[in-house]
């Protein structure tokens, strides 16, 4: 990502560099791009903060060790708490909504009742249904950390990565439902297809499109002209926000929010020259001026991400572009 | 069960318009200013409208002598014998009407599913639409409280006078 570390990059001409003009250059290696791609401002990032913080300044344990010769742990746990076996369990209700079109054309709602963890997710809980109870079910999940945008599902009637939730963050004195997220054609149980999402993700081009003369080099860009756009590159695809939106669950005919914020990752990207072409592509009737604004999407967006006002900046955009 | 051999769904392409009623691909492609033009024309207009709305409301309600109750015919006809009002009045109706025609409009577009229910909604929304705007136009400009040779019983009680 960071074009300064480039190793096989000669020395000489790093005069224009347009990096080295950058007011941060001189920083720890990678640090300003870390602080710019967003990391801290992901949604569980910022309790990380607060724990350090909350839980540091009690006792100093590396002075309280200090003789002691042994690193101190960060967290002193009760001796009771370590090992496996004392990590607290709760009982929940999860309730599944079926669809097999092999068997039925009906819907229907599962229930099961599942002991889990203090430290399971929902994705654990479907994984204990289907590894232990009923192996037909069927939902997607790959990475199973909130990277590769697979598990997207309705989880208590909002859209979250099953990865991401939690168990213990949800009211558990009522059944967990868990949908499949709305407004695609649903195929098996919590399998969408997701081909007219992803249609709408192709004909905003989403990849560089550069002209002039081919650098033998990468394409320089300042740190602020990156940090244009830094936003809208955390997208993962995973179409929670598309399948929030209430004009998407009209028709499908809407682009979305998932294009749109895709669709900015290249207007506002200093190196791309075809801004103008995704505008044009944007200002369609079923392009931006479809969003009413009800901010579902960014509400959405297990990446933090602002959809909302990057649609807004969009049509913007568009706006200025045409008056 | 056994699986079928065949999958009883068929799996769309990328180019099919429409599966099982399920719109694969964007039926059309409209691309001028007029979704934009409407989208600016509901942020200016709700501006202009913030201001004569609650001008209407104090001149109408609040600041004349007796509140709600003073407001009757002859009050109407005195607003509208000054070309101010007329103006004033015309705004608030053109601006009110188009404002709200064009949210309906979106309303429609947003929770009609089929396109024939929405043309059919959209004829029925502007066609009242442009009669009470034509009615309400002709009206100020050609309000005449005491018509000339009409019976004298229907006539407002100020026409006497004058
Ligand atoms: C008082 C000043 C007003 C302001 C500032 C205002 C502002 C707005 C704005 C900005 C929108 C667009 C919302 C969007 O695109 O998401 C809107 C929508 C709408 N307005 Fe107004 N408006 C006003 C008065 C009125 C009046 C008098 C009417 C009725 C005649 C009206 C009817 C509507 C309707 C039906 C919509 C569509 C609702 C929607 O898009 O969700 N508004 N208004
Ligand atoms: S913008 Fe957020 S919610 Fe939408 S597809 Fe990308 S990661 Fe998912
Ligand atoms: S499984 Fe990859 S994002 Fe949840």
């Amino acid at each position: 990502m960071s074009t300064a570390h480039t190793p096989d990059r000669p020395e000489d001409g790093r005069d224009d560099d347009p990096q080295d003009r950058a007011p941060e250059h001189g920083h720890a290696p990678g640090h300003d791009q870390d602080d710019r791609a967003g990391y801290k401002t992901d949604a569980d990032a910022g309790s990380v903060d607060e724990r350090d913080e909350a839980d540091a300044p009690a006792v100093d344990p590396a002075a309280e060790n200090a003789e002691g010769g042994e690193p101190a742990a960060r967290v002193e746990l009760p001796e009771e708490q370590q090992g496996e076996q004392e990590i607290p369990t709760f009982d929940l209700t999860l309730q599944i909504r079926r669809y097999n079109p092999e068997v039925s054309d009906e819907v229907h709602w599962d229930e099961f009742k599942l002991t889990m963890y203090g430290t399971d997710r929902v994705l654990d809980a479907l994984h204990k249904v289907k590894w232990e109870i009923d192996g037909s079910l069927s939902f997607r999940r790959s990475c199973a950390h909130g990277v590769c945008g697979s598990d997207a599902m309705r989880i208590n009637g909002q859209n979250r990565l099953a990865c991401k939730v939690l168990l213990k963050d949800l009211d558990l004195s009522k059944p967990v439902t868990v949908e499949p997220i709305k407004g695609l054609p649903c195929e098996k149980d919590l399998i969408v297809d997701m081909e007219p999402f992803f249609q709408s993700y192709r004909e905003i081009m989403p990849f560089l499109v550069a002209g002039g003369n081919e650098p033998t080099m990468e394409r320089y860009q300042s740190q602020e002209d990156r940090a244009r756009f830094d936003d809208t590159t955390k997208c993962i695809l995973c179409a929670a926000c598309t399948s929030s939106c209430p004009v998407f669950w009209t028709d499908g005919q809407y682009f979305g929010p998932a294009a749109i914020v895709n669709a900015h990752r290249f207007i506002f990207d200093s190196r791309d020259d075809a801004g103008d072409l995704r505008l044009e592509i944007l200002n369609d009737k079923e392009g931006v001026w479809r969003c009413r604004t009800t901010f579902n999407c960014t509400e959405a967006c297990p990446r933090g991400i602002q959809v909302t006002k990057a649609i807004a900046e969009v049509k913007n955009a568009i706006l200025s572009r045409s008056m | 069960m056994s699986t079928p051999l065949k999958a009883s769904i068929s799996v769309p392409r990328s180019k099919d318009l429409e599966v099982n009623g399920v719109k694969y691909n964007r039926s059309s492609s409209r691309r001028n200013n007029f979704e934009m033009y409407a989208w600016l024309f509901m942020r200016l207009s709700g501006v202009v409208l913030l201001v004569l709305v609650f001008v209407h409301l104090w001149v109408n309600l609040v600041s004349p002598e007796g509140g709600v109750e003073a407001v009757d015919f002859a009050f109407v006809a005195g607003k509208w014998a000054s070309p101010f009002w007329q103006v004033f009045d015309m705004l608030l109706l053109w601006l009110a009407m188009l404002h709200g025609t064009n949210g309906l409009r979106v309303i429609i577009d947003d929770y009609a599913e089929r396109d024939r229910t929405r043309f059919w909604l959209k004829v029925f929304l502007f066609t009242t639409s442009a009669f009470v705007i034509l009615l309400g136009t002709l009206v100020i400009f050609t309000f005449e409280p005491c018509p000339a040779g009409a019976d004298p019983a229907l006539l407002a009680s100020f026409c006497a006078a004058g």
